[in-house]
């Protein structure tokens, strides 16, 4: 009897290749994944062409681990793709789960972003000339993928099975979900309800940060480099340093906090949070020692980009969205 | 599990018929909202009416509805309406919803067509959030028959007779040394001239010695707890440096005590009093406080003259402040206001013209037992004026200081005249820009006041200047103003100027609202729950406002005021239990990581955290539902009953109109 693996597949959208790097980071577990299956599909560890994924029958692969949002049509077309022929998809990282960094461009329309890639200051574009999406050369008409106006997170475009949020995720949890999922190949597991998050925990960064926390009054926002040293046995907030833990979902081992930076919430909203930016801002400004508009006003005015401190990761997934010049954007 | 959900649209005549096709709105939610539950979709002209209500009641036994959304006006006027139709019909109160298309929707709209969909929105968001609401309970917790009066004016006092006469406990709290309040200070009423301390004294008397009523002067609310029916009160009794219990307030102290002090709260800074004082004869307590900062002994270590000399030995040097807590079922702030400082109005020269006085000045000028005993003079004490003007609207009815009208002014302006004319026959002006004499008998004192002689000029005075112009204004003070029935400008020479200020918000008001949980308007007032029908009562259910703390008013209307609040007190202390709305915010404490976001924030000190087992703990006994910690826990570990997630996600998506087609068509 010739045993068959079970396929595997993984993609990058709009994303770093850092998600990439993370299931490389898993060392020997990697193995595992060579040994219980047969990865069919990764453009940035073997050669793949669409073709090859186009021509395989629908809901053959049986785990797909998709990093990135979706920003352009070709994202948009693997994600279906990959949607129609995996049996199970996993968002995986941030991207892929809430917009991240990218995502941040959703705070701009799209010819803006074009116009700051080729024609600033920085860019040697006498010519001005412009990407464009089409372009006819002898051997015949070459397309390049199209920008879509916002990055969208994966489960905007296609149903999602799974959430693995991070940015990236961290390895161990990486390698706890790939030995839930051979475990469940061999019979020894289920699998969570459709739609969990998986690779957490269930409280937030907080949960697993081991610094002291007291009742908070913050009469003053700083950054962390403007505080020299913090003091390292003390929750960052209450020493005045913006920190994203209290909102965010635990499963990092509160890295960040525990080097002693503050949490930027790579890793998502908590389970009970749906607008995670909207929830930081409302328990920030809960904790405001300040009575005077003036003086509230003037604490506010120590986090320099709100945005980005809120909305850093989520801002796509969030439901905002993105501003309004950008939906308008042609 | 399908809930049955009945529709049901209000004309409310055509308070919203008028701008919105309610008959359409009916139609349309039977229709487009069918897949949601909805069974039944009416229009009715009043549904608040006995009929419209029965017409609900009627379908909830029928037709089984298991939900119900009233398109009518803001839950605040008739959610409890409704809610007690479902409860008749044998439906959990809590199941029925209120979607808001009158104030929201009719009163600020015109477009029809604009209106008419939105309210199709707003209905859609109701029904999809009714679907998630959950039936709830009612909690009924016993009321303390014990009452708290902050505030021991008139309003105060009238308050805490009227409920320690019914036989319930009160404690008055007062901030100075005795009750009394601003009427102690007058010297006549308007309109009958009733000597104001003959009229308020056996009131103060009557207030400190009865055996319901726990006075507390030189005392402040420094913390208020817990919820209507179980307040808990943190009062800060300051030291008095003279023991009560030995005291027997025969003023020997404040004979022998060698330290002059201007009196600048109950003089106006027109006389003195000693270091140890009381602030008038007749106060109430009649205990001497002492004043610290002004005591000799305090201030260089020797002179004790009042410890010497007190027969009681009752001067006690080491009092501390105390902290008392007192448990209380209903809280009336009766706190009063503050006179404008007439020093902002630069231009008429109080402070700088020594000839100009305020009005309070003036109440102590004519006051029997006043600086002067009742000899109006000017400020070098002996000469009498032979011409007085008095400026009306001081600070009030003005852009620069406050828009409102401060009511009693124009009634104290002429009180002034008619005080000026009788005491010593000078010629007297009266600068006004309208004339508000309302009420009962005051227009009759103002045609009396008119036939007195006094002057009347119509228009705002410009500049109150000693800079003379012509001969015979020199060595005198000029009013230059407008006149604006003659049509031209004026200047009049006078040898005394009143200006009658006008009220303001106590300067800490805002922060004495917070402390109780009430708010102010945007001119510092506190704000009554319905302008016209609950005029005494505020948002935070057990909290009562009377007198000039609601609002600027003449002493009838604060007695009376005083009288309603506690009759509505008297009427929750009846009841013995007060139900109590049941939201209730809890935390999950799996989703919660001990942040402590929460902690500081409870209003009602509901919240507790758990080192253990780090999570925070919400006592649902205290916690009022109010939703502060809800909004704040980053986690979104802690949910409010009735506000869920769930609940307020499913309304954005019926009024976003997301639940039209069931989900995946």
């Amino acid at each position: 009897m010739t045993h068959v693996k079970p396929k595997f597949a993984m993609y990058w959208a709009a994303s770093c290749g850092g998600c990439e790097i993370a299931v490389l980071n898993t060392h020997e577990k990697i193995l595992d994944v060579d040994a219980n299956f047969d990865v069919v599909f990764w453009p940035v560890a073997m050669d793949a062409k669409y073709k090859d994924v186009e021509a395989m029958e629908d809901g053959s692969i049986l785990l797909t681990l998709f990093n990135g949002g979706i920003r352009n049509d070709e994202n948009e077309h693997i994600a279906k793709l990959l949607r129609q022929k995996s049996k199970i998809l996993v968002a995986f990282g941030s991207c892929a789960c809430e917009g991240c960094i990218p995502g941040l461009a959703n705070l701009s329309p799209v010819g803006e972003i074009v116009h700051t890639a080729f024609n600033t200051i920085s860019t040697d574009n006498p010519h001005e000339i412009y990407p464009r999406t089409s372009y006819d050369v002898p051997e015949g008409e070459l397309h390049i993928p199209k920008l879509e106006k916002t990055l969208r997170p994966l489960d905007h475009v296609v149903d999602v099975d799974y959430f693995m949020p991070g940015c990236p995720p961290e390895s161990h949890q990486i390698a706890a979900v790939l030995d839930l999922v051979i475990d469940v190949l061999h019979g020894r597991a289920t699998l969570p309800p459709k739609g969990s998050t998986i690779g957490v925990g269930n409280s937030t960064v907080c949960d697993e940060c081991p610094r002291a926390r007291n009742v908070k009054a913050i009469k003053e926002f700083k950054r962390i480099q403007d505080i020299a040293p913090a003091d390292p046995d003390l929750c960052l907030l209450e020493q005045g340093i913006p920190c994203n833990g209290p909102a965010t979902c635990s499963g990092c081992n509160a890295r960040c906090p525990q080097a002693g930076a503050q949490c930027i919430g790579c890793y998502g909203p908590a389970q009970g949070v749906t607008d995670y930016g909207a929830r930081l801002i409302t328990a920030f400004a809960s904790v405001i020692d300040a009575k005077e508009p003036e003086e509230i006003d003037r604490i506010l005015d120590g986090i320099p980009d709100p945005t980005g401190q809120m909305y850093r990761f989520s801002l796509p997934a969030s439901p905002l969205k993105a501003n309004r010049e950008a939906f308008k954007a042609k | 599990m399908t809930e049955k959900i009945g529709v049901y649209v209000c004309h409310c005549g055509s308070n919203i018929a008028g701008v919105v096709d309610v008959e359409d709105v009916a139609k349309w939610a039977a229709e487009k909202l069918g897949h949601q539950g909805v069974v039944i979709a009416r229009d009715y002209k009043f549904m608040c009416s006995s009929l419209g209500q029965e017409l609900i009641e009627k379908d909830i036994k029928e037709l089984g509805l298991t939900r119900v959304v009233v398109a009518a006006c803001s839950p605040h006027l008739h959610e409890k309406t409704f809610r007690i139709a479902a409860q008749n019909a044998g439906l959990n109160p809590y199941l029925v919803e209120l979607a808001s298309i009158r104030e929201q929707v009719s009163w600020v709209h015109t477009d029809k067509a604009v209106a008419t969909a939105k309210s199709k929105a707003v209905v859609s968001g109701a029904v999809s959030r009714v679907i998630e609401n959950a039936p709830l309970e009612e909690i009924k917790v016993p009321i303390n028959p014990n009452t708290l009066v902050v505030g021991g004016g008139i309003a105060g006092i009238q308050s805490a007779l009227e409920i320690a006469n019914a036989g319930f406990h009160v404690y008055l709290v007062e901030r100075e040394p005795s009750i009394g309040g601003h009427m102690a200070q007058f010297d006549k009423t308007f309109p009958t001239l009733d000597c104001s301390a003959c009229i308020l004294t056996p009131r103060m008397v009557e207030a400190g010695t009865h055996p319901n009523i726990t006075l507390l002067t030189w005392s402040e609310v420094v913390n208020v707890a817990g919820y209507v029916g179980n307040f808990n009160v943190t009062i800060k009794k300051k030291a008095r440096f003279v023991n009560e219990e030995l005291c027997t307030g025969c003023g020997i102290c404040q004979e022998k005590c060698p330290k002059k002090v201007i009196d600048d709260v109950y003089e106006a800074g027109l006389g003195y009093r000693k270091a140890v004082y009381t602030p008038f004869a007749q106060a109430v307590p009649n205990y001497p406080v002492m004043d610290k900062e002004n005591c000799i002994y305090f201030e260089k270590g020797t002179c004790k003259a009042c410890e010497k000399f007190c027969p009681t030995n009752a001067i006690d040097f080491n009092q501390q402040d105390q902290l008392l807590n007192v448990e209380v079922g209903n809280i009336i702030l009766a706190t009063g206001y503050d006179l404008f400082d007439a020093r902002r109005v630069s231009n008429y020269g109080y402070g700088r013209l020594p000839n100009v006085f305020t009005s309070l000045e003036f109440e102590r000028l004519s006051n029997a037992a006043g600086p002067t005993n009742g000899n109006i003079v000017l400020r070098d004490g002996k000469t009498m004026p032979k011409s007085v003007g008095i400026i009306h609207c001081v600070g009030s009815r003005d852009r620069n200081f406050n828009n409102y009208c401060s009511v009693i002014c124009c009634m104290q302006g002429l009180k002034f005249a008619h005080l000026v004319h009788e005491r010593t026959g000078a010629t007297v002006y009266n600068f006004y820009i309208d004339m508000r004499t309302a009420y009962k008998a005051y227009d009759e004192f103002y045609q009396r006041v008119l036939e007195e002689g006094t002057l009347f000029v119509r228009g705002k005075v410009a500049e109150v200047t000693d800079a003379a112009r012509y001969s015979n204004e020199r060595g005198k003070l000029i009013v230059q103003t407008e006149d604006t029935l003659a049509g031209k400008q004026r200047r009049i020479p006078v040898d005394m100027v009143i200006l009658s200020s006008g009220l303001q918000p106590r300067h800490d008001a805002k922060e004495v609202g917070k402390m109780f949980g009430i708010s102010c308007s945007t001119d510092g007032w506190f704000t009554e729950k319905h302008p016209k029908l609950d005029p005494v009562a505020t948002m935070t259910e057990g909290i009562y406002i009377v007198g000039c703390a609601q609002g600027p008013k003449d002493i009838p209307s604060s007695v009376a005021q005083g009288a309603a609040a506690s009759a509505r007190v008297l009427d929750k202390i009846l009841q013995r239990e007060v139900a109590l709305e049941p939201i209730k915010a809890t935390v999950n404490k799996e989703m919660c990581s001990g942040c402590r976001i929460c902690n500081g924030l409870c209003p009602f000190n509901a919240i507790a955290f758990i080192a253990d087992d780090n999570v925070s703990e919400i006592n649902p006994a205290l916690c009022q539902g109010c939703g502060t910690c809800v909004a704040a826990c980053p986690a979104g570990a802690i949910s409010g009953t009735g506000f869920s997630n769930e609940q307020i996600n499913a309304q954005i998506d019926g009024l976003l109109m997301k639940n039209l087609e069931p989900v995946g068509a």
